[in-house]
């Protein structure tokens, strides 16, 4: 028999349907991969082994009674962000000591819902801040990707990194994620996997650790756009209990990923094409647009003008929003409390030791930067122009169906190399974090490998809502690029 | 606008942060490297431009009804607390 663990969602919801193995065995296959990579990988920060034994053998019994749901006994891995029931939940910070949440997050129970069940939590940067998993209070993951020969230990990007590497390395079908400048296509790009933050909205952020809300989405990355597709369909869906989630019905993803783009236009924006961004990069844009072409889509040359501010005014609302979110962490309700002298001296050495340094880092931005005096020339500026960058999309918009861009302006870069410098740090999210500003959706797939070996990921936006032209579109550059490769696993 | 140490220790204060003595001068550094970088956003031209507030383009929150949906399960509500007492959260003496 081949190897379960090297199937697609697709294949394997299909294989359990034809009766050709069972979700247990699926189940122990991955469990026993995680067991042999997590030690080189570190993608896992909690391994649920017994309870997704439990799960699996549940589901068999559901599926030989006829009432398989449609992610019937699909074994995924769930990033640290989401709060699951009984299950330690820590969003990669020290801060939250052994929280065990007493509930269970929307997106992963409508996942439990349809039939899915949780292999184990994913490694993630702390509270989702960073690009390169480093912020982790759980170490950094490990990508399975390398350079050529080399042996030097990459980055499989963040914050999403040990959802991106459990995914490439075979250690689960797919694995829930969030985006909030970037978290989801970035690793995804690094990875060789397939990333889609969804509109802002569309998926609940209920139970989710909230990092900066008027930018967090959940969204799913796995093995292909199919996958993708199916995952988010169980994902999606409106939430009472999240004042922001769309009432909008969810379309079906998975059909439209055999959608034609035939006839459609595809804008590429000029701005995206930016200073010391490597040969390979441009070359692969090119590509895509090629692929486009060939598959029946006019290109058509667009203008972002304010791409080059996304970033510095993320750097604002972000944080700004963040150091509000995490104002709750006192050490009194939960997590680790570590006494002070006082009450206030207890507060301040509980964030002080709880939280790590690029955190402690954004709290202070945020705070200053909503501190009296300075609110209107940062924050409410940063408001402004952030609805400078949705004018000019809600512009492309009227003239295009889909936007191609590349989805990172590098490959995968090592772990400690860019670790000293923030802004350098934040300069891997120049592509993604629009979307983010916008509440588009985006969609980040593997299409070439550059001259070391390692993925680069092309990213496709589409119109708030829209996803299904996203999903057609990835679709085909999906089947033009042929892509298929998979990281060498050096760790067996 | 740059940072200086004394504005580091107040917003540090602010944010419930203890920030050791010798962590003041270089948080200043990295706070006004990252802010330096901000600053670009003066180029931009936001004359009658409206703030942004929501992510999504004409959806108003929703309004529901102001009865009780959830709640009455103190263990729940306790069961991840540092410390506590007969139903109650213990936390430092606030009043002396």
């Amino acid at each position: 028999m081949t190897d379960l663990t090297s199937l697609t969602l697709a294949s394997a919801l299909d294989g359990m349907e034809k009766k050709q193995f069972s979700s247990v065995e699926l189940t122990d296959a991955f469990l026993a991969a995680i067991e042999k990579a997590n030690p080189h990988l570190n993608a896992y920060v909690v391994v649920t082994a017994e309870q997704a034994r439990v799960a699996a053998k549940a589901s068999d019994a559901r599926r030989a009674k006829g009432g398989a749901g449609p992610l019937e006994g699909a074994p995924l891995g769930i990033k640290d962000l989401f709060c699951t029931e009984g299950v330690r939940t820590t969003a990669g910070s020290a801060i939250l000591g052994e929280f065990a949440p007493t509930y269970e997050s929307t997106v992963t129970s409508q996942l439990f819902r349809d039939g899915a069940l949780m292999l184990g939590k994913l490694n993630m940067d702390e509270f989702a801040m960073g690009s390169s998993n480093e912020t982790s209070a759980f170490g950094p993951v490990v990508s399975p990707w390398r350079r050529g020969n080399e042996d030097s230990k990459l980055t499989p990007g963040g914050s999403s990194g040990g959802s991106a590497a459990a995914v490439a390395a075979d250690l689960c079908l797919g694995a829930t994620a969030t985006d909030t400048g970037g978290s989801i296509r970035q690793p995804a790009a690094f990875t060789g996997t397939v990333g889609i933050k969804p509109t802002y909205g569309r998926c609940s952020r209920w139970g989710i650790v909230a990092f900066a809300s008027s930018l967090d989405q959940a969204g799913p990355i796995a093995k292909t756009v199919e996958d993708a597709a199916v995952l988010l369909q169980s994902m999606a869906g409106h939430d009472a209990k999240d004042s922001t989630s769309l009432p909008d019905m969810v379309p079906d993803f998975r059909a439209a990923c055999s959608r034609s783009i035939r006839g459609m236009t595809i804008g590429v924006p000029e701005e995206y094409r930016v200073e010391g961004m490597p040969e390979e990069i441009e070359k692969l844009w090119e590509q895509g647009i090629e692929w486009a072409k060939a598959a029946g889509a006019k290109i058509k040359k667009i203008s972002l003008k304010h791409t080059k501010y996304a970033l510095p005014a993320y750097y604002i609302v972000a944080p700004a929003e963040a150091s509000s979110n995490l104002a709750r962490y006192d050490g009194m309700r939960y997590g680790a409390r570590a006494a002070g002298k006082d009450l206030s001296a207890t507060y301040e050495q509980t964030r002080a030791r709880g939280f790590g340094a690029e955190v402690q880092r954004r709290i202070l931005i945020g705070t200053y930067v909503l501190s009296a005096g300075y609110y209107d020339a940062y924050y409410l500026r940063a408001q402004k122009v952030r609805q400078r960058i949705a004018e000019d999309f809600r512009d492309a918009f009227a003239e295009v169906d889909a936007i191609l861009t590349p989805a990172t302006p590098s490959a995968a870069f090592a772990l400690g190399e860019k670790s000293g410098d923030p802004v350098a740090m934040y300069l891997n999210d120049i592509f993604t974090v629009t979307a983010n500003l916008a509440g588009l959706p985006a969609l980040a797939l593997p299409a070439a490998l550059d001259a070391q070996g390692l993925p680069l990921g092309l990213q496709v936006i589409g119109k708030a809502l829209d996803e299904e032209s996203v999903f057609a579109v990835s679709a085909a550059l999906e089947e033009a690029a042929g892509f298929g490769v998979r990281a060498r696993k050096w760790w067996l | 606008m740059s940072i200086d140490q004394k504005t580091v220790r107040k917003v540090a204060k602010l944010a419930r942060l203890a920030l050791p003595e010798e962590r003041v001068a270089p948080m200043a550094a990295e706070l006004n490297g990252i802010m330096a970088w901000i600053e670009q956003l003066n180029e931009v031209d936001i004359e009658g431009v409206e703030p942004m507030t929501s992510a999504v383009e004409g959806l108003s929150l929703p309004m529901r009804a102001d009865v009780v949906t959830d709640g009455d399960n103190p263990a729940r509500v306790l069961k991840n607390a540092p410390k506590t007492e007969d139903g109650f959260f213990v936390v430092p003496k606030v009043v002396e």
